[in-house]
């Protein structure tokens, strides 16, 4: 039996509400857990990179510096790191132009296929790498070109396009394409349109898209693995010097210092993108 | 943005056939895209496909068409003569542990992805940031952390020992199968959360409210609501974790030991040590092909699930 003081009640409660129940239950408690199944087991790399032992194994020896001063210290390691950086620089304008180009055409026009277009690019993110890896392998053999950083390059463009285009198309559906359609409409040309309105108002999404497909061609092993020649990248360098337990603890040295960059790197690039699309999103909050 | 513009304006036919139809303007604007893409992508798994069906003679290329390399990697299915059946149960062992994992990150990324969803206000964006830092991390590095972890003198051997708990190492640890998918399940944790929170934030809350509404309790209403309608980001989640596991040569040589060997050892080795390009090719073709059927039969059942649900 429904009143009018019944229907004239502020309802009570609100839909999120009735699904929220206790914030802080169980699914708080597993979330944290899980939060440090993803932290803890990285964390043994620094911990063991400080100890005063050969041996990586508890208990703990005591703290030292000497495994970074051994690290420092190899030719080998700084020759890699530098050509990390540099296949990381070029690999990242070109595959954040490449993502931008791509997003652009995704988000401004309407096309046939566009669906299955971006289903294409985004391919090399679910077929397994070493099919990638080997397949460029062949096609380099066979048309008699030489593993280099270049090779490795190429791959690294390959996989990092669809993450360029994924950030990219998330910022350009953030702001309104009506700014675009002003200057176009005020007499600006397509090309002075594209650099005066789209790519400031971008900016936040095309930084974000360069850290992070510099970071992913910096860390990248498998492909790198079956491309590289004679000079090699930071990963494969790591990968050689496994075989070794006396250099065991400056690899974990190395390691650290890769981690802890790479974590507060993308950690930026992460909070700059989603900053800039939710400050721009007329609707969030 | 239609009507003609007002200046006359001298064009060439291919100006006046962009001004006119807007998707070939995106198809150029696309196409320097797509050029990498069949360069790099398409041209080389191309060429790897041919590959498979020629013969390597030590350093030369013999081009002449064979079914050879695929008489080795298949031949024990119909009895050929000399062919081993290592092949096939790689890709059966490699199968298998790989859908363990999807199997595991599923269940474990889940409650995440729900709590994620629904019990999240506030600093939303943070909780995203932090489950995926972890994944842009160096995959190498991520893998080479459990090899200390579990090894004979690792963190949990060393650290169980010098509290007195057991005297000898614990050998079950590393070097085997298990291993492997815990390794696979830690580096891929972060990927499977995404696409299922994703599928639950998309559903519209009135729903849920309706459900209560009709007297629903929590599990009745999650089973018929919150479930059926995120089972899309769990497929996507499941694939994206399958796919490229199975081919994954880099956890199983760091902690698989000889027992957690996968065909991605194998295929590897093809084109290091045993240098043997065009098997190497066929095998991963066979690969490729493999999952693909998995994939497409997995699609399709689901599939069917969901027409009977209707």
């Amino acid at each position: 039996m429904s009143t009018r003081a019944d229907a004239g009640q502020p309802v009570e409660y609100s839909p999120s509400k009735v699904v929220e129940g206790n914030r802080y239950g169980w699914l708080f408690v597993y979330a944290v857990l899980y939060i440090a199944f993803l932290y803890v087991p990285p964390l043994f790399l620094p911990l063991f990179s400080f100890n005063d032992s050969i041996y990586v194994a508890f208990p703990i020896k005591g703290f030292t510096f000497e495994w970074y001063r051994q690290m420092a210290k190899s030719t080998g390691l700084l020759d890699a790191l530098y050509n990390s950086l540099k296949v990381g620089a070029v690999v990242c304008l070109a595959s954040t132009l490449f993502g931008m180009l791509a997003a652009k055409a995704m988000t401004r026009y309407t096309m046939p296929g566009k669906g299955p277009m971006a289903s294409f690019i985004m391919l090399p993110l679910v077929v397994p790498g070493i099919i990638l890896g080997i397949a460029l392998l062949v096609l380099t053999n066979q048309v008699g070109l030489e593993l280099s950083l270049f090779t490795i390059g190429v791959s690294h463009v390959l996989i990092c396009v669809p993450f360029g285009m994924l950030v990219l198309i998330s910022r350009l559906e953030g702001f309104d394409k009506s700014l675009e359609e002003a200057s176009l409409d005020l007499g600006v040309n397509a090309w002075k349109t594209f650099w005066r309105v789209t790519v400031p108002l971008a900016l936040p999404g095309i930084i974000a898209s360069i850290m992070l497909t510099f970071l992913i061609s910096f860390d990248e092993f498998i492909l790198a693995f079956f491309l590289a020649g004679n000079e090699v990248t930071l990963p494969i360098y790591i990968w050689s010097q496994l075989r070794f337990p006396a250099k065991l603890p400056s690899v974990l040295a190395l390691g650290t210092l890769i981690l802890t960059v790479t974590m507060v790197l993308v950690a930026v690039a992460e909070w700059i993108r989603r900053r800039g699309t939710a400050t721009t999103k007329p609707t969030a909050g | 943005m239609t009507s003609p513009a007002p200046i006359v304006r001298q064009d060439s036919r291919i100006q006046r056939f962009f001004l006119r139809h807007e998707w070939a303007r995106g198809y150029a604007l696309l196409s320097p895209t797509l050029a990498v893409m069949v360069l790099a992508m398409c041209l080389p798994v191309f060429m790897l496909a041919a590959h498979s069906f020629w013969t390597q003679n030590y350093l030369t290329i013999d081009e002449t068409f064979t079914l050879a390399n695929y008489e080795q990697a298949l031949g024990w299915l119909w009895g050929a003569e000399g062919a081993k059946p290592i092949y096939i149960r790689l890709l059966w062992k490699s199968m298998q542990i790989s859908f363990g994992v999807t199997v595991t990150t599923l269940i474990l990324a889940y409650p995440f992805a729900y709590f994620l969803a629904f019990k999240v206000r506030r600093n939303k964006n943070l909780w995203i940031i932090l489950i995926s830092v972890p994944f842009l991390t160096s995959y190498l590095l991520r893998v080479f952390t459990w090899k200390i972890i579990l090894g004979f003198n690792g963190v949990i051997n060393s650290g169980l020992m010098s509290l007195g708990i057991i005297s000898e190492p614990l050998e079950f640890l590393l070097y085997n199968p298990t291993a492997v998918l815990i390794v696979l399940a830690h580096a891929w944790a972060a990927f499977a959360i995404l696409p299922i929170y994703v599928s639950l934030e998309k559903i519209d809350r009135s729903l849920l409210e309706a459900a209560t509404d009709l007297g629903d309790g929590p599990f009745r209403r999650f089973w018929r609501i919150t479930w059926p309608l995120s089972v899309p980001g769990v497929i996507a989640s499941g694939l994206l974790v399958f796919i490229p596991t199975v081919g994954d040569y880099v956890t199983p040589k760091l902690v698989g030991g000889t027992e957690g060997i996968m065909i991605g050892n194998i295929i590897q080795s093809q084109f290091g040590k045993a240098n043997n390009w065009p098997l190497g090719s066929a095998l991963s073709i066979v690969m490729a092909i493999a999952i693909t059927i998995v994939v497409l039969i997995f699609l399709y059942v689901m599939s069917l699930g969901r027409v009977r649900a209707k």
